[in-house]
């Protein structure tokens, strides 16, 4: 599914490389968190499985396409099958919670029938369907994070990335939103999640990658935050 | 592809940059009426020369009694000389290229002097044998003037050899040197209101810069995301150039025919038909230039 090896990441004026000789393979239907403190190459590390960015050495392949090759006129494709959540939401605020699900389906040029059909079962999955015709701003942090969620996996993507996505929220919301990511990867879809919330990762005992100054120094299946418990 | 959505965003985008907007309407519009009016200066230069040059004759100046002597050491012209040169004009080599030709005497020179410096003092003192009397030629191809300046140069009893063009190409030099720049200034504009459209097309993605994220994020096409912000600068920049292609019309309906016609009956001015040939070239430039100045743009803005 995601196959990283060797991976160098060197920006531009940066002392050191945010990402140094990583290399990880993730499998189809795995949850892994990504941990590690700001600035360890989470983030990063996520740019690249999106082909947000290429890195300056190794190579990156994720659902089979070599992201470090690929055509950009392909690109576009490719997203279609990944689905991404950030820590700010990013909803558009002049959209009601139904159009902002099924925009993301619009510009891929899905068709209305599609959109009729997908955009309320991603509401129910969620847990919002009698919420549809509100604006963002209407939502608790809790309740727009779920509408990035149905936005993300309306499509049923193979791949869903999400970077801090409980990073705004509180303890009780943020299980809310674990609860909804578990049960999205029960449906098949492979995780990764870039996080701090240390309560959350020892609770799920998923697979944990931790990454220190752009290295991968810990990769443990079953584990919790801080190791083996 | 739906093109609803597109159509959608594009029609929020212009309302949302309404004065942005306004302004690239108004850069198009000026710049391609300028265009529109240089190059409709330059057929009127064209149509004139046409009309001017078919109309140019080669005059042959016989001697006269004033010549210089280097010119004419015999003096004036005799009757030989007369025949010669028209049995010259007559024969095999030269017959083809001429059209016709015809002969000017004392008198008619003295009556046309008078006609054309009629109030000039000049007109009083001058005197029949002072003007010459001149063999003017018209030229089937009045480009091949060379041949008859180059048979009568040193012909004994001719003065002087002189193609009236010489005189119009002065003029035509002058009047198209003007509609050059003219045509100068108009690319200038034009490269003005590219740039602004670029600029416009930028503020434009930058005021929806979350739906371009998205848009990207969740994998649509470049295309999609790029084609609303061509329309809207496809859009303003052709609602400029059909005011262009309008005022040019309406400058050669009212001021030139309705104007410049009148006073100028024997100029042939350019006329509707022409501005309805100027019409579409604009609001194809205008188009094209909104195209590939927005295109660049929000292309340019993607990449970063």
């Amino acid at each position: 599914m995601i196959s990283i090896s060797h991976v160098t990441k060197q920006y531009k004026g940066a002392p050191r490389p945010a990402l140094d000789d990583v290399s990880i393979e993730i499998d189809k239907g795995d949850f892994v968190f990504l941990v590690g403190t700001s600035g360890s190459g989470k983030s990063s590390l996520l740019r690249l499985m999106l082909r947000e960015d290429v890195p300056s050495r190794g190579s990156v392949r994720v659902l089979g396409e070599n992201l470090v090759a690929i055509p950009s006129r392909r690109i576009p494709q490719f997203r279609r099958n990944i689905g991404m959540v950030f820590q700010d939401f990013r909803l558009l605020p002049n959209k009601t919670i139904f159009e902002n699900i099924a925009f993301s389906l619009e510009v891929t040029g899905a068709s209305r029938a599609k959109i009729a059909d997908k955009v309320p079962a991603a509401l129910r999955l969620v847990g919002l369907a009698e919420k549809s015709d509100r604006m963002p701003n209407e939502l608790s942090g809790g309740e727009q994070q779920r509408v990035a969620l149905a936005r993300a996996f309306v499509d049923t993507p193979a791949l869903l990335l999400a970077d801090e996505p409980t990073g705004n929220l509180d303890p009780g919301t943020s299980a809310e939103i674990m609860n909804l990511l578990e049960k999205i990867n029960a449906a098949g879809t492979t995780i990764v999640m870039a996080t701090h919330d240390r309560g959350l990762v020892d609770k799920a005992q998923k697979r944990v990658v931790v990454l220190d100054q752009g290295k991968i120094v810990r990769d443990q299946r079953g584990a919790g935050y801080g190791g083996a418990q | 592809m739906r093109f609803g959505t597109v159509i959608r965003e594009a029609v929020s985008g212009l309302r949302r940059n309404v004065a942005m907007v306004v302004s690239i309407i108004l850069v198009t519009f000026l710049s391609l009426t300028f265009v529109g009016t240089a190059s409709l200066l330059q057929m009127q230069v064209g149509e004139m020369k046409n009309y001017w040059y078919d109309r140019a004759q080669v005059a042959v100046y016989l001697c006269s009694g004033i010549s210089p002597a280097d010119a004419c050491p015999q003096g004036e012209a005799s009757a030989d000389i007369k025949a010669a040169v028209e049995a010259k004009l007559n024969e095999g080599t030269l017959k083809p290229y001429i059209d016709k030709f015809f002969f000017e005497d004392h008198d008619q020179a003295y009556k046309h002097f008078q006609e054309q410096f009629k109030g000039n003092s000049v007109a009083k003192y001058v005197t029949k044998d002072q003007l010459n009397e001149t063999f003017w030629v018209k030229l089937k191809d009045p480009q091949k003037s060379q041949i008859i300046t180059e048979t009568f140069t040193g012909f004994a009893g001719v003065e002087e050899v002189r193609d009236q063009r010489s005189y119009l190409d002065q003029i035509f030099n002058i009047l198209n040197a003007a509609s050059l720049a003219a045509i100068g200034v108009a690319v200038l504009m034009l490269f003005s209101s590219a740039l602004l459209i670029s600029t416009t097309i930028r503020l434009s993605a930058f005021s929806r810069r979350r739906e371009i994220g998205i848009m990207r994020l969740v994998g649509a096409s470049n295309f999609y995301i790029q084609l609303p912000f061509v329309l809207e600068g496809i859009v303003a920049a052709t609602v400029g150039s059909l005011l262009a292609g309008g005022a040019v019309l309406a400058i050669v309906h009212f001021f030139v025919q309705g104007v410049l016609a009148p006073k100028l009956p024997f100029t042939n001015l350019v006329g509707l038909a022409e501005g309805f040939t100027v019409f579409p070239i604009l609001v194809g430039v205008g188009v094209l230039l909104a195209a590939v100045a927005s295109g660049t743009a929000i292309r340019r803005y993607l990449r970063i």
